[in-house]
């Protein structure tokens, strides 16, 4: 992944920023021009809260070759909400689960979002850091 | 808007073809359907295919295949929507020559997955670069985390899963094109190697090369070149986003749901007037979600109406005739042209071992990536 790509990305990846519609409140994550809620293009900046729950995941054992030496591993579908924001306005994002047994990974077990290593870009390249979730 | 018929298919064998090259498949199955076809000239061509670019470092693949087919000069439009590159392909067809802009238009797909890219990587391009793959998440792993939220939502069951597997098989060892003639038992599938929880290797349809072309034309010309034309009742197509955290329901294909509608509506038609139906079992459970948005069995209930056998040769929505992605192979760019080749060749009575008795008409659904694009055409003998 070319530097200039990861580096657009670092306010969602490290500090998990994310729009909230000013016409009808919708959080998206990451950040749009266009709310596909209402059409909107006013948005105030807001963040995710670190708190969430799984709502559907596998465990990968074949990966891409960037992932290839940490097989297996578990992505998941995680809910949060943003920082101030009713749970009814929830917003989803996939992430990898980490620090666990895979066999405890379950549908609906909390999760706390925290900042990790993700992968390297490429032999050479820089280490490209994000967001990965551990159950709580 | 004219009414517009196919008039000829062709399609090579689908397959590790280490001997062929890309341009080999596509000529191949161009000039068997133009020989079908008994057309004497092409006008336009459309060639569907999803990333030549990264499997074989070709792209511009329109002018190339125009070229190779010996018909440069012509309008050639490669045409992309990931998996379902050639089922729009056909939809852009379909409407040059509904349109009346073109009488005689060639409709192709063509992959060539097998020259040594890295498949997993060239196929995960069809997802959210940024908050999908970037996490390392993979094609199965995708179609893995729709399977296990269908499976809490609905209880669909590993047994059920896998007989989508084991009847597309037992379907594809009757078709010659196919790349696995065989079938194989429900434990093959539930006990091969773990790809991505709960999907094993035989859930996944294969890395395959392969091409497939249609001709068509306006109805109204088509009995000058066959005695059975095969009417294109309706084209339906829809979006949904890339990434299934998007999703309001992820156990759920709402783009296939939106194309199949818009499908019947044009065609005025239900799912309990379809015969046959050729729809994109990538994976078992894309097979199983599918024909729940299609409308053939009830939403959550997919799972069961395949364990009943409602969807065998001899069930009463037969589906998947050819063998599916799952047996026939799934060169992505050729698969949506394939699955109409199939219902040609299933309307015209010619399918031999696999023809489905009194087959007036059929559908065929066929989607990009996780579902973010679906294409649904209804063809009919009735003319």
């Amino acid at each position: 992944m070319p530097s200039p790509r990861y580096w657009r990305e670092i306010p969602q990846r490290y500090r998990l920023e994310a729009n909230k519609c000013k016409k009808c409140g919708k959080i998206l994550f990451p950040p749009r021009l266009v709310c596909p809620n209402c059409g909107a293009k006013e948005f105030e900046k807001i963040r995710l809260s670190d708190n969430g729950k799984v709502i559907t995941f596998t465990v990968i054992r074949v990966a891409p070759e960037q992932f290839t030496t940490k097989t297996p591993y578990v992505v998941a579908i995680v809910e949060t909400k943003a920082c101030g924001e009713n749970e009814s306005n929830g917003v989803r994002l996939m992430t990898q689960i980490v620090d666990c047994k895979i066999e405890d990974v379950e549908i609906g077990k909390p999760v706390k979002l925290v900042f990790r290593k993700l992968q390297e870009e490429g032999k050479t390249g820089i280490l490209c850091y994000g967001y990965k979730a551990i159950l709580v | 808007m004219r009414e517009v018929a196919i008039i000829g298919y062709g399609m090579t064998k689908f397959g590790e073809l280490w001997d062929k090259s890309i341009r080999d498949i596509f000529v191949e199955a161009a000039l068997k359907s133009i020989d079908n076809a008994k057309v004497d000239h092409i006008d336009s061509m459309f060639v569907g295919s999803m990333t030549p670019g990264l499997f074989v470092g070709q792209e511009h693949i329109g002018a190339l295949m125009a070229d190779y087919l010996g018909v440069a000069g012509i309008p050639a439009i490669r045409i992309e929507s990931a998996c379902a590159s050639g089922g729009l392909a056909l939809r852009q067809g379909f409407i040059e020559v509904a349109s009346g802009m073109n009488d005689i238009v060639l409709v192709g797909g063509v992959e060539k997955m097998t020259d040594g890219a890295d498949a997993t990587y060239a196929l995960s391009t069809a997802a959210d670069q940024e908050y999908e793959v970037y996490n390392g998440i993979t094609f199965p792993g995708l179609y893995a985390m729709i399977a296990r939220a269908h499976m809490h939502t609905y209880g669909t069951t590993r047994k059920q899963l896998a007989m989508v597997s084991v009847k597309n098989h037992k379907n594809g060892a009757l078709n010659p094109n196919a790349q696995f003639q065989h079938e194989i038992t429900l434990d093959t599938v539930i006990n091969a190697t773990m790809v991505a929880d709960p999907l094993t290797l035989m859930d996944c349809s294969p890395v395959s090369d392969g091409g497939a072309c249609v001709i068509l034309c306006p109805l109204d010309m088509a009995k000058q070149y066959t005695d059975t034309p095969i009417k294109i009742l309706a084209s339906g197509a829809a979006t949904d986003s890339l990434a299934i955290h998007q999703r309001e329901d992820i156990a759920s294909l709402k783009a296939v749901r939106l194309s199949g509608e818009r499908a019947f509506k044009q065609a005025g038609l239900k799912p309990d007037d379809i015969d046959i139906a050729e729809v994109h079992d990538c994976f078992t459970i894309a097979e199983i979600s599918v024909i729940e948005e299609l409308g053939f069995a009830e939403k959550g209930k997919g799972g069961e109406f395949t364990e009943k056998g409602y969807t065998s040769l001899e069930g009463k929505i037969p589906i998947n005739t050819s063998g599916g992605l799952k047996s026939k192979g799934h060169p992505v760019g050729a698969t949506g042209v394939a699955q109409v080749v199939e219902l040609v060749e299933q309307l015209r009575d010619t399918a031999g071992k696999r023809q489905v008795k009194n087959a007036k008409i059929g559908i065929a659904q066929n989607m990009g990536g996780s579902g973010a694009s679906s294409v649904v055409h209804i063809l009919t003998s009735n003319t």
